[in-house]
């Protein structure tokens, strides 16, 4: 069949990586819009200001799960620094591209991981 | 990997009798019907027969078919051309057309673009199974209304509206009465002679027939204006070279309708009762539309906490063609008209798959996709925030 994604889409849909929650997440960060078609929340587990575990939970299409998927690969071990240099387009490179329709709606996962990272340093900053 | 075929509301594939019956007329009949000599009588005679078998299947006469490059062009005559005829006649606020919120594109488009045009439009809602209100309709005829179009059943849901009603209250009120039939065609008897139907829109494609062809009841007496002006083909009210091939496969394709009928509907309803029931066992699943007056072939779901791209592209890779109302499939971004229209929230609306069976369905790919579905709608349950574990 002549797929609509590229083959990685495809893979991570398939065969998602690190989804489920974390129930003593240090921090969680959720975006979308579920009247829109996509929601999406980033769990993280953080050491010394290092990311060292992510999962996520997603409602939405291929694009939506696929995204937020390859964002827990790129994520995992990073700083927090590092973490928030990864970009939309990141992880739509690294999925060999999003059809064009998709890139803005469904590209939420790093939005997601900014936003999970946000929260975890107000909570500190609070305490 | 076999693959089942499960969305036959999109299109169909092509009867090997329709490919036969259409084969001659490509290179041996490939006259022009217009012609004096034998090759355009050969592709004249063709194009009155197939008018005969189109006539036939909706019990009309034969010089009340039209034929058109499909069913949307038969919409567009049907509606524009009525509009048209009838801009001048009745004014006093507006002429009015009446139609309903769940139609297709191929109808509410048109009305939109009429709107643009000094037309007053009244979209009238249906009721949560899809059904529209007869009392309702029939106290927004106005003076002003000189066409009612609803369609015969939604290509989505399946719901089949009154139309016997709906055409008797039309032609009480002296209003014309246009019906989308492009999904009804041949899963239920449609009778020109006993129903007070004015214009009635039939695509080929959707009844094993080859795209780009369909027809355009209209009844003896009823005038409307051409939209495509030239040749004067089609009594002049579509223009263009007739498409011999396609013609004659569409004609083929609706005799073989009218004798498979009853045996078709008996042989899709029982599938399509089977994969209802056996899809409404899973969890917090919920069939979209009306319980019984419903297309034979249509099986409409929705499931809470998925989403409806993910889980047709799932059904892809086990084998299975299905289609969705979710807003990530669509063009515009947009979740279905018709579920909105029958209350249903966005968040479900995604979540929607639709199942349309054809003759070549069989009770083991029901029992499969039976089988595999529960599994996806799992998987991405465990992906969902929205499913409550
Ligand atoms: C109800 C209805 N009307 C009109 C159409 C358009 O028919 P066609 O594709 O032949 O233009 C379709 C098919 O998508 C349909 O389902």
């Amino acid at each position: 069949m002549a797929d609509l994604y590229s083959k990685k889409v495809m893979d991570h849909f398939r065969n998602p990586k690190n989804h489920g929650e974390i129930k003593d997440a240090d921090a969680t960060g959720t975006v979308g819009n579920a009247v829109c078609g996509d929601l999406m929340t980033i769990y993280l587990k953080i050491k010394n200001d290092t990311i060292i575990d992510i999962k996520f939970l997603t409602f939405g299409c291929a694009a939506a799960i696929a995204t937020s998927s390859m964002i827990t690969e790129l994520a995992k071990g990073k700083t927090l620094d590092e973490a928030l240099k990864i970009t939309r387009k990141d992880v739509a490179d690294e999925l060999d591209g999003l059809p064009p329709i998709k890139m803005h709606c469904s590209n939420l996962a790093a939005d997601a991981l900014h936003e999970a990272i946000k929260n975890y340093r107000k909570k500190k900053t609070k305490k | 990997m076999k693959t089942i075929y499960l969305d036959h509301a999109a299109t169909t594939p092509v009867d090997p009798q329709v490919i036969e019956t259409m084969i001659p007329y490509f290179s041996t009949y490939f006259g022009n019907a217009s012609s004096l000599h034998s090759y355009g009588r050969d592709a004249y005679d063709a194009l009155e027969e197939s008018r005969k078998q189109v006539a036939e299947l909706i019990k009309a006469r034969k010089q009340e078919i039209i034929f058109t490059a499909g069913g949307t062009e038969s919409d567009n005559i049907a509606i524009k051309g009525v509009a048209y005829q009838n801009k001048q006649k009745r004014q006093t606020k507006g002429p009015h057309i009446i139609t309903s919120t769940i139609e297709h594109a191929a109808v509410l488009e048109v009305c939109k673009h009429l709107q643009t045009q000094g037309y007053k439009i009244e979209y009238l809602p249906v009721d949560t199974e899809g059904i529209v209100n007869t009392t309702e309709l029939e106290n927004t005829i106005s003076k002003d209304t000189f066409l009612i179009t609803i369609m015969t059943a939604n290509n989505e849901i399946g719901t089949i509206q009154p139309i016997e009603k709906i055409g008797r209250i039309a032609h009480d009120h002296d209003v014309l009465f246009h019906t989308d039939a492009v999904q009804a065609i041949g899963k239920m008897n449609l009778d020109m002679a006993k129903n007070k139907v004015d214009l009635l829109s039939i695509s080929s494609h959707k009844i094993y027939g080859p795209k780009g062809v369909g027809a355009l009841y209209i009844r003896e007496g009823v005038r409307i204006e051409p939209l495509i002006h030239g040749g004067g083909h089609e009594r002049g009210l579509r223009s263009s070279t007739e498409n011999i091939p396609g013609i004659t496969g569409l004609g083929k394709a609706c005799e073989l309708a009218a004798q498979r009928m009853e045996k078709d509907t008996i042989y899709l309803k029982k599938l399509r009762d089977q994969l209802i029931k056996g899809l409404l066992e899973i969890e917090e699943s919920f069939l979209n539309g009306h319980p019984t007056k419903r297309l034979v072939n249509n099986a409409h779901f929705r499931f809470t906490g998925i989403e409806g791209e993910s889980l047709v592209l799932g059904l892809n890779d086990k084998g299975v063609a299905a289609a969705t109302g979710s807003a990530c499939s669509s063009k515009k971004l947009q979740s279905s008209h018709v579920l909105t229209a029958i209350g249903i929230d966005p968040i479900h609306a995604h979540g929607s798959l639709r199942l349309t069976l054809g003759r070549e369905n069989t009770a083991d790919e029901i029992a499969y996709v039976i089988k595999v579905l529960p599994e996806i709608v799992d998987h991405l349950r465990t992906m969902s925030p929205l499913w409550n574990r």
